[in-house]
């Protein structure tokens, strides 16, 4: 009898487990859509609160005042490339504010050769200038993606020398020259595409290439020659697997940005946030070619991937499971160093901005009433 | 007290051993000496064996063996021959097709031949599998219905690896052997395609899996219910109707309006399990061939509801002429 009523209580605990995807509940659903369509964020608001905490933008540091007509930064002190325009008290601001934002143990001789800061000897003052042009480019010249929100290097170092996602090619598959044992790229319950057997380097193909990412065609039926829609499977799993880095790395279901009943249209069938991750991976492509790739060189060995390739970024690097970075906190505003020209940032770029997408509100605060 | 019940029993009646009906002389002879399994008793008949293989018996585990060490070595060597690794990672491995770029051409080995050849004797397996059930059903003198229905499987599991992908000219359109690999096929099968679930067959398979579950569930029930006045005996009812198949036809007019009789609910059944993969196969042979987004289809012949818009609908910005 007891032995009964212990079976009986295993498999009600077990089909319990196995019903709740053993997370604990509750699980917490918000509704973005219509109702009946399935346009909902699904999330646990424990992890939610983990998530937050790790995620809380640091104290600004307080403003230096403005002296009109004071001496810049380039005319004081040596070598200043990028950041000569700023006053001799904002730049040594700003200075102090990337120590903490970066290197926060070893100080200012992570970057400098103590006694003489002009210096260019330490490669990491190398890669801080070529980043800080990489901030500013951001802030500037991609308004469509980051907004007026912006970025700093905090956004992606949070303390850290080296951010803590970014992305190398992998290693080549030691056996795919043998005789049999190719694993095509996939099949590896890898953590880049949420611990799927997608293929597992879901990046370079679009955040390093450009290419297609688009696997469905605009004809209802198969067409032939030219008008043939001639994506593969294949092409499709890679897809698949960027579109599963992309929903780990803003901690957010597909419905954030697509409806799944047709995952390739635009119009009513995409957010508003589609379009501004239509910028992200742009953007993200543009600064790994543009900023990190010309880097290569001037790393260490040791700082390079498997077969020698730089750190290069993807959507993880910045948002770190948060829709936006550190929830949306506004950070670069208070640094007129992280804009290019660093007196005033620049204008809205000359490209439409899909402003729709800033104007909607964020998954998990949304209530539509369904009417 | 120990009760002996008609369908589950906790006291086994143990008789003398059945060899079954003799076979003609042509025939190779069943193998081994019966014994019991009282585990297998609480199950459904406690004897096992003597075992039947015959030639095609064995010709189908040969292939069938070769193909499954073919898929095992390959996933083992894609771990570094490391089998702690292999138990590890057994759902996260497969033997994939070959490239899109090799077409209907055989790839080399290690680029996708040996999914090729794993394939081939997969299949040979299987036919050869459903030759032998089709003669042992006429050796002992039964309708062929068993095969049929494993026929309506093997249909789908061609039309898959073998029609669709000569059709669209390209064995990399097919699916990989291994756990998650060939689920994850399926998704993107359907991505690529543009959502099978607005393929009508697709549907109707659903349909048909769907009814299945719910017919053997109603069937299972009903001949449970009716147990106590020998409803089990199921093929006596059927010639000779007793009090159980009155009652159970009762019982289900009463609640719905309508009852299968004794026997065409297995014709139901039958129907129902068959057309699954059968219309499931139509589905996915006309996907990527005839039609090419199942989506766009249903737009055009009107099957696609509108939703009222929630947000100002977002313009591709690929369409704004947006440079990069």
């Amino acid at each position: 009898m007891i032995m009964r009523t212990t079976i009986k209580l295993l498999l009600a605990s077990t089909a319990a487990l196995l019903l709740s995807a053993c997370e604990k509940p509750p699980i917490a659903v918000s509704q973005t859509g219509f109702r009946g369509t399935g346009m909902e964020q699904v999330y646990n608001p424990r992890t939610l609160a983990t998530q937050a905490s790790l995620n809380k933008a640091p104290e600004v540091s307080a403003a230096v005042a403005d002296v009109p007509g004071g001496p810049k930064a380039g005319a004081i002190y040596q070598n200043v490339k990028v950041l000569g325009d700023l006053s001799v008290g904002e730049f040594a601001r700003t200075m102090s504010a990337i120590t903490e934002w970066v290197a926060p143990q070893q100080g200012c001789n992570y970057c400098h050769v103590a006694g003489n800061f002009a210096d260019d000897s330490v490669y990491t003052k190398v890669v801080a200038r070529k980043m800080l042009q990489m901030t500013q480019k951001v802030n500037s010249g991609w308004k469509q993606h980051v907004a007026e929100t912006g970025v700093t290097c905090y956004t992606c170092h949070r303390g850290n020398n080296i951010p803590k996602e970014i992305w190398f090619a992998p290693q080549p598959q030691k056996s795919a020259g043998g005789s049999l044992g190719n694993d095509f790229g996939q099949n590896r319950a890898a953590k880049s595409v949420g611990l799927s057997s997608l293929p597992y380097d879901p990046f370079t193909p679009y955040f390093l290439d450009s290419k297609p990412i688009r696997v469905n065609g605009n004809q209802a039926l198969a067409m032939t020659g030219a008008a043939a829609n001639r994506s593969s499977i294949k092409q499709a799993e890679h897809t698949y697997g960027t579109m599963i880095h992309w929903s780990e790395a803003l901690g957010v279901n597909c419905t954030y940005c697509h409806n799944t009943q047709a995952f390739a249209e635009w119009g009513a069938n995409a957010t508003p946030q589609r379009a501004t991750a239509w910028y992200g991976i742009r953007m993200a492509r543009e600064l790994n070619n543009e900023y990190m790739v010309p880097l290569t060189s001037v790393f260490p060995a040791n700082r390079l991937g498997p077969t020698g390739d730089v750190a290069k970024a993807n959507c993880a690097t910045c948002h770190q499971g948060a829709y936006k970075p550190l929830y949306g906190a506004a950070m670069a505003k208070h640094y007129p160093a992280m804009y290019a020209p660093v007196k005033a940032p620049d204008a809205p770029a000359a490209v439409p901005v899909a402003d729709a997408g800033l104007a909607v509100p964020v998954a998990g605060k949304v209530e539509v009433s369904a009417k | 007290m120990a009760e002996y019940q008609n369908l589950f029993t906790t006291v086994q009646p143990v008789g003398p051993a059945s060899a079954g009906v003799p076979l003609p002389p042509e025939d190779s002879q069943r193998i081994g000496t019966p014994f019991f399994l009282h585990l297998a008793g609480r199950l459904g008949n406690a004897q096992i064996g003597p075992v039947y293989l015959g030639w095609l018996g064995l010709a189908s585990l040969l292939f069938g063996t070769l193909a499954f060490n073919i898929i095992g070595f390959n996933m083992l060597a894609q771990v570094d021959w490391n089998p702690l690794q292999m138990i590890r990672q057994l759902f996260w491995l497969a033997l994939d097709p070959p490239a899109p770029k090799y077409g209907l051409s055989i790839a080399p080995l290690n680029d996708g031949g040996w999914w090729n050849i794993a394939g081939l004797f997969l299949t040979v397996s299987l036919i050869l599998w459903w030759a032998r059930m089709y003669r042992r059903a006429r050796q002992l003198g039964l309708g062929t219905h068993v095969a049929w229905a494993f026929a309506a499987a093997i249909w789908l599991y061609l039309v898959v690896g073998f029609f669709r992908p000569v059709l669209m000219g390209s064995w990399s359109e097919s699916v990989p052997f291994g756990i998650f690999p060939h689920l994850d096929w399926t998704a993107a099968l359907s991505l690529r395609y543009g959502n099978l679930f607005y393929n009508p067959f697709h549907a109707l398979s659903i349909v048909f899996l769907y009814g299945s579950v719910l017919l053997f569930a109603m069937h299972g029930a009903t001949i449970l219910a009716v147990g106590r006045y020998g409803g089990e005996r199921e093929i006596e009812q059927i010639i000779d109707r007793g009090t159980a198949s009155e009652r159970a036809g009762l019982f289900w007019r009463w609640t719905m309006g309508f009852n299968a009789s004794m026997e065409s609910i297995h014709r139901w059944a039958w129907w129902f399990a068959v057309l699954c993969p059968l219309v499931g196969g139509i589905g996915i042979l006309l996907t990527g061939t005839v039609v090419d987004n199942w989506y766009l289809w249903s737009v055009k012949h009107h099957v696609v509801p509108s939703y009222p818009a929630m947000w100002v609908p977002t313009i591709d910005p690929a369409l704004l002429g947006v440079k990069p």
